[in-house]
């Protein structure tokens, strides 16, 4: 529990979202099941895809240098890089300090590589937290980020996409105050990559109740109470988002009326972001709130946990966000791919 | 006047030559020197030898020592490089050695032998070490690449046309079919050019030399030797060489090679001759553009008119100017350090009236231009058959 | 691209870090210890903003070692609004879009691989400025 008095939070939040687009009817056409039916069934139109240049460092840099432009710092005053995902380019290497060099906090900051399945993300905003507070440093920088893969035929692969979130933890000209977080952790093997796997494994339908709803509710479930507070108390709420179906279910769960919800689901246009997912989830609805907003945030990593989160929205947000793109302008800036010409960009053609 | 002369020349002919080596053709190219200019290895003092990239293509450095004691010659030797134009680099030094009085007679070698190599990937890579390594070819230029960067640039600022430069290769390729020696004697079209496959857009495949093996060589003397070898030494009137930056990125013009400009003047005020005064020309066609900027940068035409005046036929054999009466690097090959040995050999054999069906008829005055990299190195050489 | 050679060179491929004469003002990229103008060694460090333009560009369709699953792919003379020019790849753009005096910026990309066990070079390309929305 998050519950002193001084106020930390995001002083400046970026997002990339690669423009490559893969239709998930396109997916089902491959495998000869009924497109319109998956997809309406995840509420997922379209997936992002990655160019054959981008990996989770780019796009990690990308999203980087956008929170960095909105928050107005210098770049070396970043004392804190922590890179959560599961599709680190390197098994051994950290990304983080790859993102570090790039953009600019090198060399005198601390790094680090986080995994959590999808919520590797939200744990280096916690750490960034901590560190923050804690007055150990002034300006962390947390960063989900994830170029998924889903083992072709398999039913992640209508939604196994690309995007990642950056966001600035510090206690100067906050623009989101983040008033408390906790977290509900347990041992759920629901999904797993085995070390040199080329692809996830997951436990079907065991990834639900027991892994993502009942993760996902506990957490959301303790902060308010811990908080006293119910949903009418907050604008917005943003669940991981592994398609439109998961959240809208556990929101209706809940009590969060669906208008709270549905600005967050950036999932439906541009599929799962994994490590991403929840982050990009929070910057659309950062991206249109007021200030004065509440926001209910809670990730979920398989494996599992969720990290919840309870944030105020401030002033300076709406001239920080200005002239820095959008989730919605990363999603409305798409290119279509057919089937092939994704597997040329995921990699899946053997060339050597 | 340089104080040297040429006295005899020999080379393997110009092709892909799976069967024989780097050391292979080096002997044969020697042998047919030795007896060309009726010399015994004993009456040379030295040997310089230029490949652009032994070690690349071949996992062969320190060649000085491998070639001249396989072929029997143990005069001290030196390896000169400056990518493609290696070979007339290797030339200049060996003059330069003989004006500054340490050596009477030396034995110039061009060689590559680049067929080694099989996939062209390696190819590519090996040749794209005459780029700048780390800031071009290292964020993935090729030569074809860099070309076509001058190409587009030239089009964009001058007006030429995908025509004018495919002219150049039909013209080189017909040159190339008066030339037993040249690794293609087919006779190409328009059509076959601007229809051929992209290499590095707006580059074809028929805008590109190709990739060769060969070994040329050549003696050359002090001037008051030169008749004791030949009763027709062919003189070296005037040399000159020029740089610029390695990266095409760093130069002041893109579409303008300096580095030619610089030779040029430099070769012309030794040789004391003006553009006119030149009969014909051997010039560096590595690709189509790189004839027409050679065209300009010299001082043939007008710049940026190079590929209107290739056009127009200005360069076709025993018009204008002859240009690449060999059938330059397009037709007659591009085995890189050979390359400008090749070219003086051509300049020796027409200003002797040896070209055969290639032999032009104004033959007073003859250049060589050899390029190394982007353009980054140009030598210019000026010959002549009177003293 | 052996490790070194790559390595030396992070703060120009990832974040465009040159030099500026401190006593002239001339910039370089990448940085030069020197400066030729006026004979001095004092610099400082100067990182350009990334924004420029084509000088000129091509398609590659036969790349180097380590580029081959990318083609094809545009290759381009870039002039930093700055001044000084580089050699680069440019993304996220449709090939008939490329144009001579097209305005660029900077994207952070992979530059080449060395097979599937080898380092991963990483720097600097370019693609149509504005992104992602190109106004």
């Amino acid at each position: 529990m998050l519950m002193d008095t001084t106020k930390v939070g995001i002083v400046g939040f970026g997002v990339y979202i690669p423009r490559f687009r893969i239709k998930v009817e396109e997916i089902a056409r491959i495998w000869g099941q009924p497109g319109e039916a998956v997809r309406k069934g995840l509420g997922v139109e379209e997936k992002s895809i990655p160019d054959m240049d981008e990996d989770t460092i780019t796009i990690s840099v990308e999203a980087a240098r956008n929170a960095v432009k909105m928050a107005g710092i210098l770049p070396e005053d970043i004392e804190a890089v922590y890179v959560g995902s599961e599709s680190h380019p390197y098994a051994v290497k950290p990304s983080a300090t790859i993102v570090s060099e790039a953009v600019g906090a090198a060399p005198i900051t601390t790094a680090a590589d986080l995994e959590f399945a999808c919520k590797a993300g939200t744990a280096g905003v916690q750490m960034c937290l901590g560190l923050v507070k804690s007055g150990i440093i002034n300006i962390g920088l947390a960063i989900g980020a994830d170029c998924s893969q889903g083992r072709p035929g398999d039913a992640l692969e209508y939604t196994a996409s690309a995007g990642a979130c950056a966001l600035l933890i510090g206690m100067d000209n906050i623009l989101v105050n983040i008033e408390h977080t906790e977290s509900f952790t347990t041992d759920t093997p629901d999904f797993w990559r085995r070390e040199g796997a080329t692809y996830p494994s997951h436990g079907g339908r065991f990834t639900g109740e027991p892994a993502y709803f009942r993760h996902i509710t506990n957490a959301a479930e303790n902060i308010m109470q811990n908080t006293n507070t119910t949903p009418d108390d907050y604008d917005y709420v943003v669940f991981h988002e592994p398609n439109s179906k998961f959240p809208l279910a556990t929101a209706k769960k809940l009590g969060f009326p669906k208008e709270k919800i549905v600005p967050s689901l950036a999932v439906r246009y541009i599929g799962n972001t994994y490590s991403a997912s929840s982050m990009i989830g929070l910057a659309a609805v950062l991206d249109i709130a007021k200030p004065g907003d509440r926001i209910l945030m809670v990730s979920y990593g398989s494996g599992s946990g969720s990290d919840a989160f309870i944030m105020n929205v401030e002033k300076g947000i709406v001239e920080s966000r200005k002239g820095i793109p959008k989730v919605q302008e990363y999603i409305n800036n798409k290119v279509y791919l057919d089937y092939s010409m994704y597997t040329k960009h995921r990699g899946k053609i053997k060339m050597n | 006047m340089e104080e040297v002369a040429i006295v005899g020349v020999g080379n393997t002919k110009v092709g892909e030559w799976y069967d024989n080596s780097l050391r292979g053709l080096t002997d044969e190219a020697i042998a047919k020197t030795l007896q060309s200019a009726n010399i015994s290895p004993k009456e040379i003092d030295a040997t310089f030898i230029g490949p652009m990239s032994s070690g690349l293509f071949n996992q062969q450095e320190h060649i000085s020592a491998l070639i001249g004691p396989h072929s029997g010659i143990f005069a001290p030797a030196l390896r000169v490089e400056s990518a493609c134009a290696s070979g007339s680099s290797a030339l200049r030094v060996a003059m330069m050695s003989i004006e500054a009085g340490y050596y009477n007679t030396a034995l110039v070698i061009g060689v590559e032998k680049m067929t080694d190599l099989i996939d062209i990937g390696e190819v590519t890579t090996a040749l794209g070490t005459a780029s700048d390594g780390e800031w071009e070819l290292g964020v993935g230029a090729t030569f074809p690449a860099l070309f076509a960067l001058v190409m587009r640039a030239h089009m964009h600022k001058y007006g030429s046309t995908l025509e004018e430069f495919a002219s150049v290769a039909v013209k080189n390729h017909k040159n190339g079919s008066l030339n037993p020696d040249a690794q293609f004697q087919k006779l190409v079209s328009m059509e076959t050019v601007m229809n051929s496959r992209i290499i590095a857009e707006p580059i074809r495949l028929f805008d590109c030399s190709p990739v060769s093996d060969g070994a040329a060589a050549l003696i050359v003397t002090k001037k008051d030797l030169a008749k004791k070898y030949t009763d027709d030494p062919v003189y070296v009137k005037g040399t000159g060489s020029g740089i610029d930056h390695i990266a095409l990125h760093n130069r002041k013009d893109i579409t303008t090679l300096e580095s030619t400009k610089r030779a040029t003047k430099e070769a012309f005020k030794r040789a004391k001759i003006k553009v006119k005064d030149i009969d014909f020309i051997e010039v560096h066609d590595c690709f189509t553009i790189a004839e027409v900027l050679a065209l300009e940068d010299i001082g043939f035409c007008e710049k940026g008119k190079g590929g209107k005046f290739s056009l127009e036929g200005e360069t076709a054999l025993n018009s204008t100017i002859s240009v690449n009466p060999s059938g330059g690097l397009k037709a007659k090959g591009h085995p890189v350090g050979a390359t400008g040995i090749y070219q003086v050999i051509e300049v020796f054999k027409q200003l002797r009236n040896e070209a055969g069906k290639r032999q032009v008829t104004k033959n007073d005055i003859g250049v060589t231009h050899n390029i190394g990299g982007s353009g980054a190195t140009s030598v210019v050489n000026v010959f002549s058959r009177g003293d | 691209m052996s490790v070194p050679r790559f390595w030396r060179r992070i703060h120009s491929l990832y974040r465009l870090e040159g030099t500026k004469c401190s006593k002239c003002g001339r910039l370089y990229f990448p940085e030069r210890n020197r400066c030729v103008d006026c004979n001095t060694y004092d610099k400082e460090k100067f990182i350009f903003s990334g924004n420029g333009k084509i000088i000129t560009y091509s398609w590659v369709y036969t790349p180097p070692k380590g580029f081959k699953g990318g083609i094809p792919y545009c290759l381009a003379i870039v002039e930093l609004e700055e001044g000084p020019r580089l050699t680069t790849q440019i993304v996220a753009v449709e090939k008939k879009k490329v144009k001579i005096g097209m305005p660029v910026e900077f994207s952070f990309r992979k530059i080449s691989a060395e097979g599937e066990e080898g380092v991963i070079t990483y720097g600097f390309k370019f693609r149509p400025k504005g992104y992602p929305t190109n106004k």
